[in-house]
């Protein structure tokens, strides 16, 4: 009772002296500063087109981005690629976590199981995948096969060996406790061992994302019928660079926005990570 | 009478030696272990470094296999971890993805021996015997050392054993901390009425907690001898300073002074 009072008490009459007189600008200011940097940055670029400093073939401009963005949507077909992305991700994603999740935990847990597997995952994992992707094309035709075949092997590797990392690495004095108070072999897993890797396993996912979206674009531009990065590489190809500024913000967008959701879940379960080992 | 017929705890000849890699050998590490405590007893383990207290605390606990010897409780063979014993590590090791009550119920929880409804009471309880009180939804991180081996100890005590294993509980805390944990700890034991065995390096914290201090020699150990601590039962702090307590440590440190010179010997061979 009083320790909570007290953490908190301190913060709470500092913010009631000086709180009405410095709130808003100090306690926003790098994300006020950041606003602007990337507002000046934008006016900077359009101005540059519009000055005919620069040539908007190749550099487009805020405005061109914009209206090429309105167009693809009033055409109709982005939703198509979006859909088609996205359903790659989702399926291929899906999958390597359903695959790695289980094959981490059990490659952890069982020397021998990861005797077993170790050299394939190391060989697989040091191999950049999208340097399968002509035997994967061969394998499952330019569709959304070959696209959730490159997805799961960008993701799935990441996932793994994080969750099995996690199983490995768990403290040995948990494993002390747990063993002296008399837990059975699926009781050390279940309250020790899964617990302690969550973390490991959410730091898998954030990892497998980034690998996920490499996966897709580059899957797309190489063979492919639909999809944002088949649409950017036939705007590429006949130089619409406004339309390929637009596939490449959708695409950094979807990653941040992703990143930022798993980094959410992650600080939930990691709250009482916080300076645990201060 | 009765509880010299059966102690608490009996070790008989317990001996334990392990293999080391390094110099391929296998090494002794207890040498022949005779020790009882009696129902209600506090006795502390000293030595020197590295002797193998916490090896012995292992094998009443039945964490570490046994090579020769037996360690009885209540008459029986210890072979595996049993609900009738409890260990309190020295690092606190709580699990810090659950909250205060929920590690003081865990080893309920693995044991499987009450209903949620009665684990949580039974928790909420020690919660409050150990003094944290207010603190039962707090995660560990966010107590202090002195707090967290309180958390510890209830932990321990939650699936009520009647032998209490402590190996060097208060090694991590301050000087200050360490002391009022001692009073604390006889509190809590007295209250709970348990039998203990508690390993230390720190002499004055033996003297202060114990019924009697069991001195082990050099490895591979050996009972010394065993100081029977004639203080009167009502242990303050105010007892560290007077001149039986002095006697006694002076005492205590002798033996384990003579212990230590040994093992100093044998290395520079």
């Amino acid at each position: 009772m009083s320790a909570t009072t007290d953490t908190h008490a301190p913060a709470q009459t500092a913010s009631e002296d000086e709180a009405p007189r410095r709130s808003f600008l100090a306690q926003h200011e790098s994300t006020i500063i950041g606003t602007i940097s990337v507002a000046a940055f934008l006016f900077f670029w359009e101005y540059a087109v519009a000055a005919k400093w620069v040539n908007a073939l190749f550099t487009s401009s805020p405005l061109r981005i914009i209206n090429a963005g309105v167009a693809m949507v009033k055409e109709g077909t982005i939703w198509q690629d979006l859909a088609t992305s996205g359903l790659e991700f989702g399926l291929g994603f899906g999958l390597a976590t359903i695959v790695g999740v289980p094959l981490g935990i059990l490659m952890g847990w069982y020397r021998r199981l990861n005797s077993v597997l170790e050299p394939f995952v190391n060989a697989l994992y040091a191999t950049p995948r999208i340097a399968l992707l002509p035997l994967i094309v061969i394998w499952f035709g330019i569709d959304l096969g070959s696209k959730v075949a490159i997805v799961f092997l960008s993701t799935v590797f990441p996932i793994l060996v994080n969750t099995m990392v996690g199983i490995r690495t768990v403290d040995r004095d948990f494993i002390k406790v747990a063993r002296s108070f008399g837990a059975s072999d699926r009781q050390l897993f279940m309250t020790v061992a899964l617990p302690s890797t969550v973390p490991f396993l959410l730091t898998g996912l954030r990892l497998g994302l980034g690998h996920a979206l490499i996966g897709i674009v580059v899957g797309e531009m190489y063979g492919a019928t639909s999809g944002i990065g088949y649409m950017m590489a036939v705007a590429g190809a006949t130089f619409q660079t406004d339309r390929v500024m637009v596939g490449i913000i959708i695409i950094a967008a979807s990653g941040m926005i992703m990143t930022q959701m798993l980094k959410m879940i992650e600080m939930r379960f990691e709250k009482w990570r916080v300076d645990s080992r201060g | 009478m009765n509880t010299l017929a059966t102690p608490k705890m009996q070790a008989r000849g317990l001996r334990i030696g392990f293999y080391n890699e390094r110099i391929k050998k296998r090494l002794n590490v207890l040498d022949g272990i005779d020790l009882s405590v009696a129902e209600g007893e506090l006795v502390c383990i000293v030595g020197p470094s590295g002797c193998g207290k916490s090896t012995f605390l292992g094998a009443v606990d039945g964490l570490t296999r046994i090579d020769g010897g037996d360690v009885l409780i209540d008459g029986k063979a210890v072979t595996k971890p049993g609900p009738d014993r409890a260990m309190v590590f020295q690092h606190d090791s709580l699990f810090p993805w659950r909250t205060v009550l929920q590690n003081v119920v865990y080893g309920i929880e693995i044991q499987n021996s009450m209903s949620k409804d009665d684990m949580n009471d039974r928790g909420r309880q020690l919660v409050e015997l150990v003094g944290l009180k207010g603190f039962e939804d707090h995660f560990p991180h966010e107590l202090s050392g002195g707090m967290r081996q309180r958390v510890n100890i209830a932990r321990a005590l939650a699936p009520d054993p009647e032998l209490l294993l402590l190996d060097e509980p208060f090694a991590a805390l301050d000087a200050q901390t360490r002391e009022f944990m001692q009073v604390e700890l006889l509190k809590i034991l007295h209250r709970a009425k348990k039998t203990a065995l508690f390993i230390t390096h720190q002499i004055d914290e033996a003297i202060f907690l114990s019924n009697r201090v069991a001195v082990f020699s050099a490895r591979p150990a050996r009972i010394k001898e065993i100081v029977t601590i004639d203080l009167p039962k009502e242990r303050s702090l105010a007892l560290k300073h007077e001149n039986r307590f002095r006697d006694l440590q002076a005492h205590i440190w002798r033996l384990i002074e003579e212990e230590s010179a040994r093992t100093g010997l044998v290395t520079a061979s």
